[in-house]
């Protein structure tokens, strides 16, 4: 079929779609400006939204999609993907627990999750009443009285345009990369967070308690802004597999913080990795920045990637106030044939900045794991100090671990540490430690905690108990 | 308690063990002596299940059990311990987190209520205080940074603590002055007990001159060439192996 008769075929259901088809609110296949004007229409977005998104489609068109990374996938095809979904209605999803599949289940038994909210990670239509519901009345009660602004990013589009106007795409720009270019396009929905000046947000926030969280869609855009003084602690995702019909994911995050600021932002990605040849995996493609704007002001990092076929992603922090911190806690897993290349950038713009970089990165089965880094000390970044840690564990014999750090410094003040280690989980440990009574994989659980421990001891305490329950069910079978 | 009939067992193609026969009962204290590269370590991972070794004959029952079906965890529940001549570091891992663990798992296989945080404390406090060690020890991380004897002490501590039927010691007088020597030789002859048996594997004399044992064998070439009373150990310091194999 030439591309003349793709477009034909898109045109037709384009018009078809979304003119005539009231069932279905799902945009056939396809992407043009036409889709584009359609997105921003269906969100009643303003002129100025449009336009923003007009811009970067002109400019995604010029680029190419990066062939740096450390990682093998086929040419995604743009045209085969719809590019909106309104939320799904009831009866979308699975009817009931019966039609999800029994080893879904099985995970979230294994992670104690309570009924009501498997049904919820499945994406079964859940009744009205719903047990949540009335804790996230409270719970947006208790944040309003503190001034904080908590929402999905297009209803903030209306309610506080001059906040999103004033902020988004200031920390990636639409033309940044090929994948956040294309995010700025046609982005579906996600967070928007702002924090008043002085207000230490009384609350995690968590994207789990967003009502309208359910199928913000593959094009995820989250923007977060802590004013002066401002503090937040936000997790993202949750610690089930979800499930996920996109099999591409090109999210956005953008945080700002002016000064004596500080945003912690917490992941943990746990998206469908594809079986064991990698067919059917998410590819999460991924661009989070955050911006220290002001001085002495701190972001910081924690991620636990266990999900998806393919991780590309580098949350990272411009450190553009005095003395401001950035940080950088990572652990990623690559088991089956997963393929991650994450890492971090550290842009050490003002004076004194600081940054720490902990990355520990876990291989198993065929799994190909890369660190990638980047740390860049600009002149005028007297004195910024960097300390970087790259741990790579190896469980079996057919994985891989690789390490890509690069170091710019064009200030000579400047004190940059590096340390690298790779291991492997050795027979002797597990010996060790079954001797002791721990059955295999309880020993091979012990042994990787506590390679990832620094780097759990940053997420919040209830996040960390997930966090190594869910690093357990990860690595069933990996011995043995 | 544990006999061993005709033992063989194999690295690689390369014969190790070339059939050792070898009967415990409760309550002995067993020595195996021997040169260097005779099987004396071989002998007790393959007791505690150490799966690298091919065995090519013979049987090993231990309480009325084929031993030799029994995976390492499970001759743990079943009060095998061995203490290891070079133990493992465990990097992250406090050492706490690993005693109360492995105490809990094995309380659980016996059929005992877990014990809580306080109760296991206690516990590990009068233990601490037995193997002359600092409570500092709890927090380190498991043999990271251990000395040589502070390895040795912290396998003895676990051992007290899990309280074995039977406990193999491979080398654990190897590494230690003679202070920790003497600790760790009367931590060992504290869990002396009628029920209890212990096989020690050893190069010298010195921790048998603290720890008496009842019967030792002299280990060369994989196979017991000679078994006796403790004077056998005191003919070995004088007359070395050679003597003894050629006699």
């Amino acid at each position: 079929m030439s591309n003349e008769d793709i477009d034909q075929l898109v045109d037709q259901e384009y018009k078809y779609g979304f003119v005539t088809d009231i069932e279905s609110d799902t945009l056939p296949p396809g992407l043009n400006e036409d889709v584009i004007r359609e997105i921003s229409t269906r969100k009643n977005e303003p002129e100025w939204l449009l336009e923003w998104r007009l811009a970067a489609y002109e400019k995604w068109l010029a680029l190419t999609p990066p062939e740096w990374p450390h990682l093998e996938y086929p040419p995604i095809d743009f045209q085969a993907i719809s590019y909106f979904s309104a939320p799904k209605k009831q009866g979308d999803g699975p009817k009931s627990l019966d039609e999800v599949d029994p080893a879904l289940l099985e995970t979230y038994n294994k992670l104690g999750i309570p009924l009501e909210e498997q049904k919820l990670l499945a994406g079964v239509a859940v009744d009205a009443v719903f047990d949540s519901v009335s804790v996230v009345t409270t719970f947006k009660e208790k944040l309003h009285e503190a001034g904080v602004v908590f929402c999905p990013l297009s209803e903030a589009v209306h309610s506080h345009p001059e906040l999103v106007k004033q902020y988004l795409g200031t920390v990636v720009p639409p033309a940044d990369n090929y994948y956040a270019c294309l995010n700025s396009a046609v982005f579906s929905d996600g967070s928007f967070v702002y924090i008043p000046k002085g207000v230490r947000c009384p609350m995690e926030l968590s994207t789990y308690f967003r009502i309208n969280q359910q199928n913000t869609g593959q094009f995820e855009r989250t923007l977060i802004i802590a004013d002066e003084g401002a503090y937040v602690s936000y997790l993202e995702g949750c610690t089930a597999p979800q499930r996920d019909e996109n099999q591409l994911h090109a999210a956005v995050v953008e945080l700002v913080t002016m000064d004596d600021a500080e945003i912690k932002y917490s992941t943990v990605q746990n998206w469908f990795a594809g079986d064991d040849e990698g067919k059917g995996g998410i590819y999460n493609f991924v661009t989070k920045r955050g911006e220290c704007r002001g001085d002495r002001s701190k972001i910081s990092w924690t991620q636990l990637e266990t999900g998806s076929a393919i991780t590309w992603k580098y949350p990272s922090c411009v450190l553009k106030g005095a003395d401001s911190v950035g940080e950088f806690y990572s652990v990623a897993v690559a088991g089956k044939k997963q393929q991650a290349d994450t890492g971090t950038k550290m842009i050490h713009i003002g004076p004194r900045t600081r940054s720490t970089i902990i990355s520990k990165g876990i291989s198993t089965a065929r799994g190909q794991n890369a660190y990638r880094g980047l740390v860049k000390v600009l002149p005028g970044a007297t004195d910024a100090r960097n300390f970087t840690q790259c741990d790579s564990l190896l469980i079996g014999d057919q994985c891989g671990a690789h390490t890509f750090p690069y170091v710019e410094a064009q200030e000579p003040s400047a004190q940059l540490e590096h340390e690298a280690t790779t291991s492997k989980v050795s027979d002797d440990q597990l010996f060790y430690l079954r001797t002791r009574g721990m059955s295999e994989e309880d020993a091979l659980n012990m042994v990787v905690n506590g390679f990832c421990k620094e780097v759990f001891q940053k997420l919040p305490m209830e996040f960390a108990v997930e966090a190594e329950a869910l690093l357990g069910i990860t690595l069933e079978g990996a011995v043995g | 308690m544990l006999t061993i009939k005709n033992l063989h067992a194999s690295i690689n193609g390369t014969p190790i063990l070339k059939g050792i026969n070898l009967e415990i009962n409760p309550g002995e204290v067993h020595a195996v002596m021997g040169p260097n590269g005779a099987g004396k370590s071989t002998l007790s991972s393959i007791l505690a299940g150490r799966d690298d070794y091919e065995i090519t004959d013979g049987e090993v029952i231990y309480q009325g059990q084929d031993l030799l079906e029994l995976e390492p965890e499970e001759r743990a529940w079943a009060g095998i311990f061995l203490s290891f001549q070079y133990p493992v570091e465990i990097p992250g891992v406090k050492n706490i987190y690993l005693l109360k663990a492995a105490v809990n798992t094995i309380r659980e296989h016996r059929g005992l209520p877990e014990l809580k945080a306080g109760e296991f404390l206690k516990l590990v406090r009068d233990k601490l205080k037995v193997m002359q060690m600092d409570e500092a020890f709890l927090h380190r991380n498991v043999n990271e940074g251990f000395s040589g004897g502070e390895k040795k002490r912290n396998e003895i501590l676990q051992m007290q603590l899990l309280e074995p039927t039977l406990a193999l010691l491979d080398e654990t007088d190897s590494g230690l002055d003679v202070d920790a020597l003497r600790v760790v030789g009367e931590g060992i002859n504290r869990m002396r007990a009628p029920e209890r048996s212990v096989l020690l594997v050893t190069h010298y004399q010195r921790l048998l001159d603290i720890v008496k044992p009842d019967f030792v064998h002299v280990l060369a070439d994989g196979r017991i060439v000679r078994s006796g009373d403790f004077s056998l150990a005191q003919r070995l310091e004088k007359e070395g192996y050679e003597g003894i194999e050629a006699a």
